[in-house]
């Protein structure tokens, strides 16, 4: 398909793509707070803990960055 | 607003940066040709065997700078592999070193104005997680033979479930080399473009460009802060794709 109305379209989906950033934001606050909240319940376990903080931000943000992906694709490659 | 019309869009269009330019002329760019990104890339090398190797050649019990530094980073990326992939894995811990210093040195080094942020793109952080995808599994295969398919039979699970499961174990696992890249090069690239998008705000507010001026200075500290966290969470899912190798069956 061609034209300004294939343009259009390409636009509005690649904007729409960027909804998924409000789910990768919530899964990484959640993440973060729950984190925060466990760790001010019992401080002297937060610092083991850490690495299962960052693994787990990182699968959630993981997410966000494949809307990211599809607005890329959707500029650059349809 | 003060601003002219540049014709729709910004003077300094954002992804200008990411544009791959040969060094010498500007002919068509082959697998030969030495690029800005082969340049960088050389430099984050020659940055790390700096630091490992010639600041650890005079070693003595009260450590020089460079000493305490590199042996911060071994000593760091040491716990770290012995904790998540077990002590099976400290065999890769070379690879996984100098995969940490890589991605660390390219993504510090990209923060350097006017430099280029060889992670920020996805063809070289697909390359470096295709590896690694590529490793754990002949090593899994290697070390476990054809047991190493149990990942995907979770057995702990009902015996319902568990061919769903295994649909869902498989796609994940061989969506992992993708979510690795595309997480490293999409959060460097998409920090480096905030950048260069606020550049663009205060080449055209005149004296009102104090504010883009000083939020490019605040998103400069929060990138100091994605690029070690990116190098750290790309290690360390290294180290957990690596202990499905290695390690003793889990789930």
């Amino acid at each position: 398909m061609e034209g300004e109305l294939a343009l259009l379209g390409k636009y509005i989906g690649a904007g729409l793509a960027t909804i998924g950033l409000g789910g990768a934001g919530i899964g990484v606050g959640h993440i973060a707070g729950n984190f925060l909240a466990g760790a001010l319940r019992n401080p002297s376990a937060a610092p083991g803990q850490m690495a299962n903080l960052f693994v787990g931000i990182a699968f959630a943000e993981a997410l966000g960055i494949f809307s990211f992906l599809i607005a890329l694709l959707l500029m650059f490659a349809v | 607003m003060a601003t002219e019309e540049h014709g729709g869009g910004l003077q300094i269009h954002p992804m200008d940066q990411f544009i791959v330019k040969p060094l010498f002329g500007d002919g068509p760019i082959e697998w030969y040709t030495p690029t800005n990104v082969t340049l960088w890339m050389a430099i984050a090398i020659l940055a790390m065997t700096a630091l490992l190797v010639l600041s650890t050649r005079r070693r003595a019990i009260v450590p020089s700078r460079g000493q305490s530094v590199a042996e911060l980073f071994y000593g760091f990326i040491h716990k770290m592999v012995e904790d998540v992939a077990g002590h099976e894995g400290l065999k890769f811990f070379p690879y996984i070193m100098t995969l940490f210093m890589f991605v660390f040195l390219s993504n510090i080094l990209g923060l350097i104005p006017m430099s280029f942020t060889t992670t920020s793109h996805i063809a070289v952080t697909a390359v470096l997680a295709l590896l690694v995808f590529l490793t754990v599994t002949l090593v899994g295969f290697y070390r476990k033979g054809i047991g190493f398919l149990a990942m995907f039979w979770v057995s702990s699970a009902p015996l319902v479930l568990r061919p769903i499961l295994a649909v869902i174990e498989l796609i994940s696992y061989f969506v992992r080399p993708l979510s690795h890249s595309i997480r490293l090069g999409g959060n460097l690239m998409a920090g480096h473009a905030v950048i260069k998008v606020f550049a663009g705000f205060a080449g055209a507010m005149g004296i009102a460009s104090v504010v883009p001026i000083a939020a490019i200075v605040a998103i400069y500290g929060l990138e100091l802060l994605v690029a070690s966290v990116q190098a750290y969470v790309f290690t360390i899912l290294t180290c957990v794709y690596l202990r499905d190798a290695v390690g003793d069956a889990h789930h």
